[in-house]
């Protein structure tokens, strides 16, 4: 399973350079889903089939949304030659890179292995979940039962940038007389 | 859209509504819950304006309906949480309903009530924000 994760991933990192690097932006969307769906089977592969939902629907309708924009505007990207600030900006990428790798490599030495081990709070939600809860999904105990108020403010967000877009995305006001 | 698309958005619209619907209601019982469900009713939605266009006045009586709702599930999801200051234990998010016997659909006491709500919420926001991006396309090109 750890094979086909570590191939799932380098087919996201793949999507995702191609995503930044392609001319026609129509196919950078494409290569966008390739790594949401990408993501999709590493979910499946994880035993995590509430996630895997939730990213293919997602996925699936924001696409939708990404390729009725980029029809509907101009699909060249203008291509721009680098100058000085921009090759500073890339140095120091690469700098930060190193030093976060070098970090990455510290931590995930001292982690337990994939799926294994568990912490004291994730404990206490496994053990006994559907009996205090009354929930046979555990993961839907934990999202309105433990964690309510994420879910709550969850929620609020969407709401939120709902109220944004409306906002933005509007010319005329609803009373043009005024 | 073609006839091909119209016709195929005729026969699949409605099962993907209720393959929605029920994501939502099983929420507690099988993987799935009021996000993915919402979001399935969403992209049916979704997939009829796009297959048969619509009226740009029926588009923006279906932009302030879908607001309606959606603001309206938010203020039930937060009663329903405020409800938990009346009964039992007396904290926010309280499950104060009879859990019932686990596996049953009728179970879990208010977690199925925010299931649903948070599926309707979450549907009329998908749909808002897909329909706000319609009309500014019609308002811009006139």
């Amino acid at each position: 399973m750890e094979a086909a994760v570590s191939i799932l991933i380098g087919v996201m990192i793949i999507g995702a350079f191609y995503a930044l690097m392609a001319k026609d932006l129509l196919s950078s969307v494409i290569a966008c889903g390739m790594v949401g769906y990408s993501l999709v089977i590493c979910f499946l592969l994880l035993k995590a089939p509430d996630l895997a939902i939730v990213q293919i629907v997602v996925e699936t309708i924001t696409l939708i949304i990404m390729v009725a924009v980029v029809l509907d505007s101009s699909r060249e990207e203008k291509y721009q030659k680098p100058d000085k600030r921009e090759y500073i900006a890339m140095a120091a990428g690469a700098v930060f890179l190193a030093i976060m790798l070098w970090f990455f490599v510290g931590s995930v030495q001292s982690l337990d292995p994939l799926g294994e081990g568990s912490l004291r709070m994730a404990k206490y939600y496994i053990e006994g979940a559907a009996a205090k809860t009354g929930s046979a999904n555990l993961v839907t105990g934990v999202l309105f039962d433990f964690r309510g108020y994420d879910t709550l403010g969850e929620a609020v967000v969407l709401v939120t940038a709902v109220l944004g877009v409306l906002t933005i995305l509007r010319l005329k006001g609803k009373k043009t007389g005024q | 859209m073609t006839l091909i698309v119209k016709k195929t958005t005729q026969l699949m619209v409605g099962m993907i509504f209720m393959y929605g619907i029920y994501v939502v209601v099983h929420g507690h019982l099988t993987p799935g819950g009021g996000f993915a469900g919402g979001m399935i009713i969403a992209g049916s939605l979704i997939l009829i304006t796009l297959a048969y266009g619509s009226d740009f006045l029926i588009l923006m009586k279906e932009e302030t309906e879908s607001t309606l709702v959606e603001n309206l599930a938010i203020i039930m999801v937060i009663l329903l949480a405020a409800g938990g200051f009346l009964f039992g234990t007396r904290i926010f998010f309280n499950n104060f309903l009879p859990k019932g016997e686990v596996g049953e659909l009728i179970s879990a006491g208010v977690i199925p009530l925010y299931n649903i709500f948070i599926g309707a919420e979450v549907a009329a926001s998908i749909f808002v924000i897909f329909l706000a991006l319609i009309i500014f396309k019609e308002e811009s090109s006139e």
